[in-house]
């Protein structure tokens, strides 16, 4: 289990140092400062053994997050708690910055005694921590012994992630489908591996104690729907796409119980924002652009390269953010680009060729051309040509996954499914999408 | 930042710099360094030329950016334009640029050499300088190529600048190093050494480290030097501290350029002529007055460049080590820096006293030191300088205190550091060994130092104790008596086990006759620790078993029973499984006597570089084993013939126990002596390698020692010259109870017996080892015999092959017949050439009477019976002698089996005594046997009686046997 846990800015300091158990020594923090942050070579690896103590560290901009301990852990489980850390602190106090954490340092230390018992993860549910880790003073909490002993009760209780005795006077529910596609592609447009991770972030407003069941179009329920069913559905999964989810996860509130045997989601919400699963899908994947690098090298001291991208999606769908990044041999003394669109620009520091538009339809084309003079060079090394690398930003989801409904139930409230307010959106966004060239 | 602030500094230089070093992270700084290289190459891409000052700036930051740890593949062009430029600042940062980023395979080589050519050219002395500085410090062979020759030229040009030829030395100096082969040595040599006489000190200073080197690859050439050297060395020293102006250094006149000419000396041997070597001794005195005079400042500087020069004069005092009153005197100043409270003058004194304990001349003189010494290595703190103080102990050893030092590095060796530990335990190992003048010493010694530091002794220290002990028949039943006392520890170290179980399996008889140390004693207190220890010991451990069954038939069911048990017989690890069935298989099959061959005492070990020492050397590298015992041992010469002989050994033949085994055991040749070695000693003991020996317990003594150290004792001369030479028979008598040692042996040749009898038959392999590293030629042997022998005895010779490489050796096999009883002994006679002498020797073959008894095994009745049946009085043979060895039941039975008879026990009615019986075989008769040996330990007596069946035999048997005892 984790024997302890570390914050350092990014010259190494030491901002908040909690130790779980008598294995770590103080010791162990200069060790990672001086074995991975101050590391000559950049150290790559999230995990780190030192003196058979292993270091789990994240990055949050600047801020490195350290798991410290020397049994055999669980690493997947130390990451998680690790990302969890972060989002309570976001929650409780905006952007992780070396400002921030030094204001809150005694909220954060308030935190880790509740998230992190002897080294084992406790409840980390922002919501429920909220409760009862404050930002007020002593004096602004005029908790009753009811309230107290409520929260109590809730904690320990079957449902951790809610309180009794939410009311809203509006029953609002946001949905968002967030995916990123990743690719790698040959110059001659052959895909040679491509996923797509997406999430299910949630933000509920419901009063009471709401049963909720979300349902969407998995090939598994459908196909099995589809076999039993009515000819009304058969018609509607025939017309509609179901795709195939490789793996998925959920958050605790879901009953796993349920989905094992009936594929369904059914769950009673969290208040406020939170992410009801986390999927992954291979097959079928709709790729919004196409890139055709063309690189010509003229001699030794010139290089032409033309790209062209295509967007590949309905034309009434605007993408957005569009990024395209050329890199350039390390050698180049000199560039010039024309571009139809958007604006591209040489960025010396970065070795690339940065082309940016603000926004595309969909089944549109694009096209930029440069010019790269080089330097030459004593080394006979040549230049690897690394991949080209797109990011945008598109209104729907590659995957191709669709919200076919969500269901509340509240009994003992007088609220039916048509009162809520619902909302769905889905944003595509670009991973590591890159092209050969 | 001084340059940026003038007119010439370079800013962007100054603002890249400060960029870098305001990055916040490593990123950060990789953008702003992708930055800078882009522009510097749309920079040197651009088409109008750069002036001197850009270029200069750009090669400057590219240069920051490599040293930052990038790649740069560029500029370098740029670089050597700047070398061509009339700027200083321009020239120095192109120079610059291509001593650090430029290597040797470059295409621009030749570009940079002729710009480098150029500036050698020009008569600025500047330019020159640094076009020097670059040679030197780019250093590589294509340098070397180009201007090795050219660089002499300058230096000893008469115009030349001081400050040029200061460079010119030193560059010089540097490319002698990377390639000496290129450096050509022509007339300028003379003409450099003239440069010893120079008004420039600096130039002197350059110089003196150029001919150091220059001398010590051709000493011939500098010659000249040294008298050069001394005149300038006594200038300095007897200069008033202020004569010398910059080269004072804190009232120490040019202490760098005294330093590197008593350097330079040392590359010779002390000066012949008189008034030269007067002056240089007067100049060494001069300095060691000075090191008495009280300090000038009390400065750290000045009596570090003090000492430093003292130190270097009394390294030149040692190295020439001929000057008596000078080594004496070193020797003293050393001993009051022994009580220095600098530590680093601790350090170095010690450092020095080791070399100085080498000469006959001051070795008296460290020794008085002894105490201090024993007091640093007790107090002091630093572990590097008790480290010294051990290395000092350790060559200031000798016979005279080597029991006092022994036992304050035993002493010291319980709270040591752990560091030097395990050295420690070589040198004492190595001293012990060295100057023991008594075996019990060393015994006792040794087992301590494995009780003390059991962890750091190392394989080799225990196998030479048990060599030492298997060679040195007098201690033998003292070390086991040791050995089973240490074992008696609660908690003892595996070593001490590995030990024990060695001596106790070879030697558990000398002490089985006292009831605390009965065999199924010394059995139960070895087997308690068996399960406590580590594979290898246990497999020692039951090869030590095996060994008691054939010591103690008493102690065998026990032995059984352990060897069956399950945790032996299936035992997971293969080595102990295999010894256990085997073991167990031998012991239940095996006849006793069968047992007893197989299981024979191991044979003394042949005398070689101790395996301590040579750890010891490799562990300090070469040279740091202070050098006289390198001279020692070269002038021994036994070290490479040991190595030598080794892999011809490994061809050598069949082993002798393998006819005598009845089974056909599937590794027969291995059940040996080499038996206990298997996986413990047997890599550097193969058991042919047994026969390789030349010591012997008699002369082992002495030989052990003459083999470590001794000069004094004088090695045996050559037989030299042909012509009749003395028979020798030094080793005759110790082959009457055995078959198998060295019976020869002097500076050349060693020759080796072993050798197998069955009834009137024997065979003898004679082993011929060529001890020198050249060839003998025309080697011959043969067996003579007097007249009457010849028909009493056959010897039929194999015929031998007339070559001997150097360090090999040559077998030869003799097959013996008995005819009829015999006294005399035939002589083997063994000639060669050995470069260009004819050699001859004589050896009494070992070949007597009682090699051809068979044992009898009889009763008591029996045994009277025919001793009354040989009444008659000319049968009979009795004698009475006093005993020359200490009176040793165990020994004295070994010696009458050894002897060939069967031991009868419990046939005489008073036990003390010791009666046997055999029969002797001839081809025409077999002659019964009986002997009775009485010993008086009251008066040191012996008496001895002997019955046969022929008179001749009953006499010949009886001077046989009483030389034994």
């Amino acid at each position: 289990m984790i024997g302890g846990l570390f914050i350092y800015n990014h010259k190494g300091e030491v901002l908040i140092s909690r130790v779980y158990r008598d294995d770590i020594g103080r010791n162990a923090v200069d060790a990672f400062r001086v074995n991975v942050i101050h590391a000559r070579q950049q150290v790559r690896s999230p995990v780190t053994n030192i003196a058979r103590t292993s270091f789990f560290h994240v990055k949050r901009s600047n801020i490195w997050l350290a798991a410290v301990t020397k049994q055999n852990v669980n690493a997947a489980m130390v990451f998680e708690f690790l990302y969890k850390m972060c989002d309570v602190m976001t929650a409780y106090f905006g952007k992780i910055s070396e400002e921030n954490i030094k204001n809150n340092f005694v909220l954060i230390y308030e935190l880790l005694d509740e998230i992190l018992d002897f080294g084992y993860p406790q409840n980390s549910e922002t919501g429920a921590l909220k409760t009862f880790i404050t930002q007020q003073g002593i004096k602004g909490q005029h908790q009753t012994k009811e309230e107290q002993s409520q929260i109590t009760s809730q904690v320990t209780g079957q449902i951790g992630w809610r309180r009794e005795g939410i009311k809203y006077r509006r029953n609002e529910l946001f949905l968002d489908v967030l995916e990123s596609v990743n690719l790698l592609m040959s110059p001659q447009g052959q895909v040679l591996s491509a996923h797509v991770s997406g999430r299910v972030v949630m933000k509920s407003y419901l009063s009471g104690m709401p049963e909720c069941k979300f349902g969407m179009n998995d090939k598994i329920v459908i196909d099995k729907q589809g076999k039993g069913g009515t000819t009304e559905d058969t018609g509607k999964s025939s017309g509609k796409q179901s795709i195939a989810i490789d793996d998925c996860t959920f958050h605790q509130c879901v009953r796993l119980s349920k989905f094992d045997s009936e594929r369904s989601i059914s769950f009673i919400p969290p208040d406020g924002e939170y992410e009801l699963m986390r999927y992954r899908t291979t097959k079928d994947i709709i790729l919004p652009f196409r890139v055709i690098p063309l690189v010509r090298e003229v001699g030794r001291t010139k290089l032409e390269v033309k790209v062209v991208i295509k967007s590949n999606f309905k034309p009434s769908l605007l993408a957005q953010k569009i990024e395209v990044r050329i890199p350039t041999p390390l050698n180049t003394s000199g560039v010039q680009v024309i571009c139809m669109k958007g604006k591209a620009k040489y960025k010396a520091s970065e070795n690339a060729i940065v082309w940016k538009i603000k926004r595309m339809a969909g089944m549109k084309e694009s096209q930029i051309s440069a010019e790269i003079e080089l330097l030459p060079t004593n080394d006979k090394k040549k230049w690897a040509r690394p991949p080209i690398s797109m990011n945008f930003e598109v209104p729907f989801a590659p995957s191709g996954l669709k919200v076919r409904y969500l269901k509340v139930f509240e009994s003992k409230l007088n609220y039916s499914d048509h009162d809520v307010i619902k909302w769905v959106r889905y944003i595509g966004r670009s991973g590591i999408y890159e092209t050969r060239c | 930042m001084p340059a940026v602030s003038k007119g010439d500094g370079m800013r962007g230089l100054a603002v890249f710099i400060s960029d870098i070093r305001n990055c916040k992270s490593k990123e950060a700084e990789v953008k702003r360094i992708n930055k800078e290289l882009a522009n510097i190459r749309s920079k040197f891409k651009g088409d109008k030329a750069l002036d001197g000052y850009s270029k200069k700036k750009y090669v400057c930051k590219l240069l920051f950016i490599f040293l930052l740890g990038h790649d740069i593949d560029f500029g370098h062009m740029e670089a050597v334009n700047l070398l061509s430029s009339n700027k200083y600042t321009e020239k120095q940062i192109g120079y610059l640029f291509i001593s650090v980023l430029v290597n040797s395979n470059s295409d621009l080589i030749s570009l940079i050499n002729n710009g480098i050519k150029n500036d050698l050219a020009s008569r600025n002395p500047t330019f020159m300088n640094l076009a020097l500085h670059c040679i030197a410090n780019v250093g590589s062979r294509e340098m070397a190529e180009a201007f090795a020759s050219q660089i002499p030229s300058i230096l000893v040009a008469g115009d030349t600048m001081d400050s040029v030829k200061q460079s010119a030395a030193l560059c010089l100096l540097r490319l002698n190093r990377t390639s000496p082969d290129l450096v050509p040595m022509g007339e300028w040599t003379a003409r450099v050494v003239h440069l010893l006489n120079d008004q420039h000190l600096g130039v002197v200073t350059a110089a003196t480290s150029l001919i150091t080197t220059l001398a010590q690859k051709s000493p011939e050439d500098f010659r000249t030097s040294i008298s050069l050297a001394v005149a300038r060395l006594s200038r300095i020293v007897t200069s008033a501290s202020i004569d010398l102006q910059d080269y004072t250094y804190y009232f120490v006149a040019a202490p760098w350029l005294s330093v590197k000419l008593l350097r330079l000396l040392q590359c010779y041997p002390p000066p012949e002529d008189a008034a030269l070597r007067s002056r240089l001794t007067e100049c060494l005195e001069t300095i060691l007055n000075k090191a008495q005079e009280p300090p000038k400042s009390k400065k750290v500087q000045h009596s570090n460049a003090k000492n430093a020069v003292l130190f270097e004069a009394i390294a030149l005092i040692i190295h020439h080590d001929s000057e008596p009153t000078l080594l004496v005197r070193a020797c003293n100043q050393l001993g009051q820096f022994l009580q220095h409270r600098e530590t680093n003058l601790r350090y170095l004194a010690l450092e020095s006293m080791c070399t100085l304990a080498s000469s006959e001349f001051s070795h008296e003189a460290v020794k008085t030191h002894i105490d201090t010494v024993i007091n640093a290595l007790k107090t002091e703190r630093d572990v590097s300088v008790r480290q010294r103080a051990v290395d000092l102990l350790y060559a200031m050893c000798d016979r005279s205190n080597s029991k006092q030092i022994v036992a304050e590095m035993l002493s010291y060796l319980e709270n040591a550091d752990y560091s030097i530990r395990e050295e420690i335990v070589l040198k004492v190992a190595i001293l012990a060994e060295k100057y023991a003048v008594d075996y019990t010493w060393y015994v006792d010694t040794i087992l301590n130092l494995i009780r003390i530091a059991g962890d750091h002794v190392s394989e080799e220290v225990w196998y030479r104790v048990i060599q030492i002990v298997i060679n040195q028949d007098d201690v033998q039943g003292y070390a086991a008596k040791t050995v089973f006392e240490a074992l008696q520890a609660p908690a003892c170290h595996e070593n001490l086990l590995k030990v024990g179980g060695y001596i106790l399996g070879e030697f558990g008889n000398l002490i089985a006759g006292d009831p605390r140390s009965s065999p199924l004693v010394q059995f139960n207190l070895l087997h308690s620790k068996f399960h406590l220890c580590s594979v290898p010991t246990r497999a020692l451990l039951l090869s030590a078993y095996i060994k008691f069954i054939n010591l103690f038939p008493e102690v065998k069911p026990t032995i059984q029973d352990v060897l069956r048990s399950d945790s032996q017989l299936r035992n997971a690890d293969v080595e102990l499984q295999q010894r256990a069935i085997e073991y167990l298989r031998l012991s239940c099959i095996a006849s006793t006597d069968i047992l007893a061959t197989v299981l024979e005492e191991m044979p003394p070990f042949p005398e070689r570089e101790s395996s301590i020492l040579a750890k010891l050397k490799k562990k300090k590298g070469p040279g740091k084993v202070p050098d006289m015992d390198e001279a020692r041992w070269n002038v021994n010469g036994n070290t490479e013939h040991s190595e030598n002989t080794e892999p011809t050994n490994k061809s050598s033949p069949p082993s002798l126990v393998a006819d005598l085994l009845p089974t056909n055991r599937p590794r027969p040749a291995s059940y040996s002596p080499t038996i206990l070695s298997a996986g413990n000693m047997a890599p550097s003991h193969p058991f042919t390698d047994l026969l390789n020996m030349n010591s012997s317990p008699a002369a082992g003594a002495s030989l052990l020692v003459d083999v470590l150290s001794d000069l004094s004792s004088p090695a045996p001369a050559p037989t030299t010259g042909p012509g009749p030479t003395d028979v020798c028979e030094e080793h005759f008598s110790r082959f009457v109870c055995k078959n198998n040692g060295v019976i020869f042996e002097n500076q050349l040749l060693q020759i080796g017996l072993k050798s197998e009898y069955r009834q009137n038959l024997g065979r003898i392999y004679v082993f011929y080892g060529n001890k020198t590293s050249s060839q003998f030629l025309s080697f011959s042997s043969s067996v003579t015999s007097s007249d009457t022998l010849k028909t009493q005895l056959n010897v039929h010779t194999m015929p031998v092959d007339p070559t001997v490489e150097g360090g090999a050796q040559l077998q030869q096999i003799l097959n013996i017949e008995c005819l009829s009883d015999f006294s005399d002994t035939p002589v083997l006679n063994v000639q060669f050439r050995y470069g260009g002498t004819l050699q001859n020797i004589a050896v009494k073959l070992p070949v007597m009477l009682n090699k051809f008894f068979q044992p009898t095994e009889m009763t008591s009745e029996d045994f009277f019976q025919r001793w009354k049946q040989l009444g008659v009085p000319q049968q009979e043979v009795q004698t009475i002698f006093k005993a020359q060895h200490p009176m040793d039941t165990d020994v004295t039975n070994a010696k009458i089996l050894g002897f060939g008879v069967a031991l009868l026990s419990g046939v005489d009615p008073n036990p003390a005594n010791f009666v046997g019986a055999g029969v002797i075989h001839t081809k025409n008769t077999q002659v019964g046997c009986l002997l009775r040996l009485e010993p008086n330990p009251q008066a040191e007596m012996y008496r001895l009686t002997l019955r046969t069946s022929r008179e001749s035999v009953s006499q010949r048997l009886c001077d046989l046997l009483s030389e034994q005892f």
